[in-house]
């Protein structure tokens, strides 16, 4: 074995372009997988963040008459559940659709009392105040940016909104908040759960339970197991996978992709290295007729080209890591939005890349059976014969 | 004195659409510590016998007994054995590992064993690269040494392991009248230093006169063979 090492490493280092040809091919081949992998996985994370990361993942609402009986209960309840995957954030809220008259138009927003502080979590109000405070008292609230321009209110000024049945109500603007969403920050008001339930006069009910989860890919597990919980009352629990089935698919999409390039990549390499391990066979049949007839095994012989395989994924994959890695930086250094940051949050798996690198060792050593098996096979005799 | 290398009946066919007999049954005995040479025109039948003799080839029938042992049943990896520990090839073409130092080439056979080499091996190789000469060029790589200096390498790989038979095909028969005469000179020396068997394949007369026993060849069947 120590043998066949050293002969392997010897018929390496004695063909240098030959062997650093192999190694640059894999190495390509393991930074293109780094790189596409890590970027795919980025752009998912970033998409699902601003798709669904401000935003409720798993809802109780009512299917009756949008009312929420008992919700501190409810609460509870789902917090003493042992759940698939772990909950971030529970919260209520109550949301009354208002209408603001700013001159001679009407504005429809909606009102969404929220539960402070677990509230934060969800939608980061604490954060996303750009001016003022928080609304904590009744009357009290905060304006996001946009609605904010088109009442033309300053801080500390009231607003009058009508409630659907005709009632008006008087709020003071206590805050500015930007969601980073523009369609939020013109027809959001928040204020208080307490402010939201007077005001559409929910008496102590809300409209509903929101939740996020840890993993949001198994948030449908748990809106499952709070559904069997909550089974006999008329309440109702929906998850943002199945109301994003498009966005579903997407990513899905993104995935197979991904992975239909990084097969690609793998039967490419393992090819390359069958092919220059197959020629090399041929450019050392001479060595090897004369180690066999001076008594080397065929499966020594055998060894030669494994290691040679092998040694070759490992320096490639190596390689391949740092160069992978290296685009990684040079993309999320040069690939920037007008604010600095990266245009994609690039997220490098160890995980991952470990088995990237594993993959390129393995089909290495497997494209390496080939000549292997052919070296095995040659006879001494045919070298000797035709010199 | 006992035969180190016997064949029995030894018939070789190549071929099997067109079947060509290329030995018709050779019966051959060298005894130990002989230094002979087998002679004949190219295509009389010298190389496959020596092949076969070598274990690098099977006879389509007959027996061959190599140091009292019948190999022509035993399995590849025994015949490997035997080949690395008693049996030493010379080629006309030398056959070095050009990827390897001289020393390297000649301690190889002894590596081949599964051994990692000893400070006596070590020392042994050294010494046999004295013998022959090549002391100065041994940490060269096989393609920088001249002919003679190459030959002179795998003669001395040849010996590393001690073997009993020395076979060697054409072992001059790349060099020049000058060297081919040193290189001759040597393996009677050796012949006589060691008492290896050594078998001379060789088609050039003059070389086989100066061997004890003349086994000649023509068309796959011993014509002719001259003891002194």
């Amino acid at each position: 074995m120590r043998l066949a090492f050293s002969i392997a490493m010897r018929f390496l280092s004695s063909s240098k372009t030959q062997t650093l040809l192999i190694v640059m091919g894999i190495a390509i081949g393991v930074s293109v997988q780094v790189f596409i992998s890590s970027l795919i996985q980025g752009l998912q994370k970033d998409l699902v963040d601003t798709t669904i990361g401000s935003s409720s993942q798993i809802t109780v609402s009512s299917s009756e008459n949008n009312r929420v009986e008992d919700w501190q209960g409810i609460i509870s309840e789902i917090a003493s559940l042992d759940l698939p995957t772990d909950l971030t954030a529970l919260s209520a809220s109550a949301d009354v659709p208002v209408f603001i008259s700013s001159g001679d138009r009407t504005l429809s927003v909606l009102l969404r009392g929220l539960q402070f502080p677990e509230s934060h979590v969800i939608y980061k109000t604490d954060n996303r105040l750009i001016d003022g405070s928080l609304a904590e008292g009744d009357g009290e609230v905060i304006v996001g940016k946009g609605l904010k321009d088109e009442l033309d209110v300053n801080l500390g000024e009231e607003i009058s909104i009508f409630t659907p049945d005709r009632a008006v109500e008087i709020l003071k603007v206590v805050g500015v908040f930007d969601l980073g969403v523009a369609s939020l920050n013109k027809n959001w008001l928040i204020s208080t759960i307490g402010t939201a339930q007077s005001v559409g006069k929910l008496g102590d009910t809300v409209t509903s339970i929101e939740m996020q989860v840890s993993e949001v890919f198994r948030a449908d597990e748990n809106a499952s197991v709070i559904s069997e919980r909550l089974s006999g009352s008329a309440l109702l629990v929906t998850d943002w996978k199945s109301q994003n089935e498009d966005l579903l698919s997407g990513l899905n999409g993104q995935s197979v992709s991904s992975i239909m390039i990084q097969v690609f990549v793998i039967i490419a390499v393992s090819l390359g290295i069958a092919s220059v391990l197959a020629i090399t066979v041929v450019q050392k049949s001479r060595q090897i007729g004369i180690l066999k007839a001076m008594g080397l095994k065929d499966s020594t012989t055998s060894f030669v080209f494994l290691f040679q395989g092998l040694a070759l994924g490992i320096v490639g994959a190596v390689v391949g890591i740092a160069f992978g890695i290296l685009l990684i930086i040079m993309f999320s250094t040069f690939a920037v939005g007008t604010d600095g940051e990266p245009i994609i949050r690039i997220s490098l798996s160890y995980g991952f890349v470990m088995l990237s690198a594993l993959i390129a060792i393995g089909a290495s050593t497997i494209a390496a059976l080939v000549p292997a098996r052919r070296s095995s096979k040659l006879s001494p005799v045919e070298v000797i014969r035709n010199g | 004195m006992a035969n180190i290398i016997e064949l029995k009946d030894i018939k070789k066919v190549y071929g099997t659409v067109v079947k060509t007999e290329v030995l018709h049954g050779v019966d051959l005995e060298i005894e130990d510590s002989s230094f002979l040479s087998i002679v004949g025109q190219s295509g009389s039948g010298k190389s496959t016998l020596m092949n076969i003799m070598g274990t690098l080839d099977q006879p389509t029938s007959g027996e061959i007994k190599i140091a009292g042992k019948q190999t022509n049943k035993m399995n590849k990896n025994e015949l490997a054995s035997v080949r690395n520990e008693t049996i030493g090839f010379i080629f006309q073409f030398h056959y070095l590992l050009p990827e390897f130092t001289a020393f390297e080439n000649v301690i190889l056979p002894y590596r081949i064993k599964g051994l990692k080499p000893s400070k006596e091996i070590m020392e042994r190789a050294k010494e046999l690269m004295e013998v022959v000469e090549i002391s100065k060029v041994k940490d060269n790589l096989a393609p920088n040494m001249s002919g003679g200096q190459q030959q002179r390498t795998a003669i001395a790989r040849a010996l590393i392991n001690n073997p009993k038979i020395i076979l060697a095909d054409e072992p001059t028969g790349n060099l020049d009248s000058d060297t081919s005469a040193k290189v001759f000179s040597l393996m009677r020396d050796l012949n006589k230093r060691y008492g290896t068997t050594f078998v001379i394949i060789t088609h050039d007369r003059r070389i086989a006169e100066e061997t004890d026993r003349i086994v000649e060849i023509r068309d796959g069947n011993i014509f002719n063979d001259i003891k002194r």
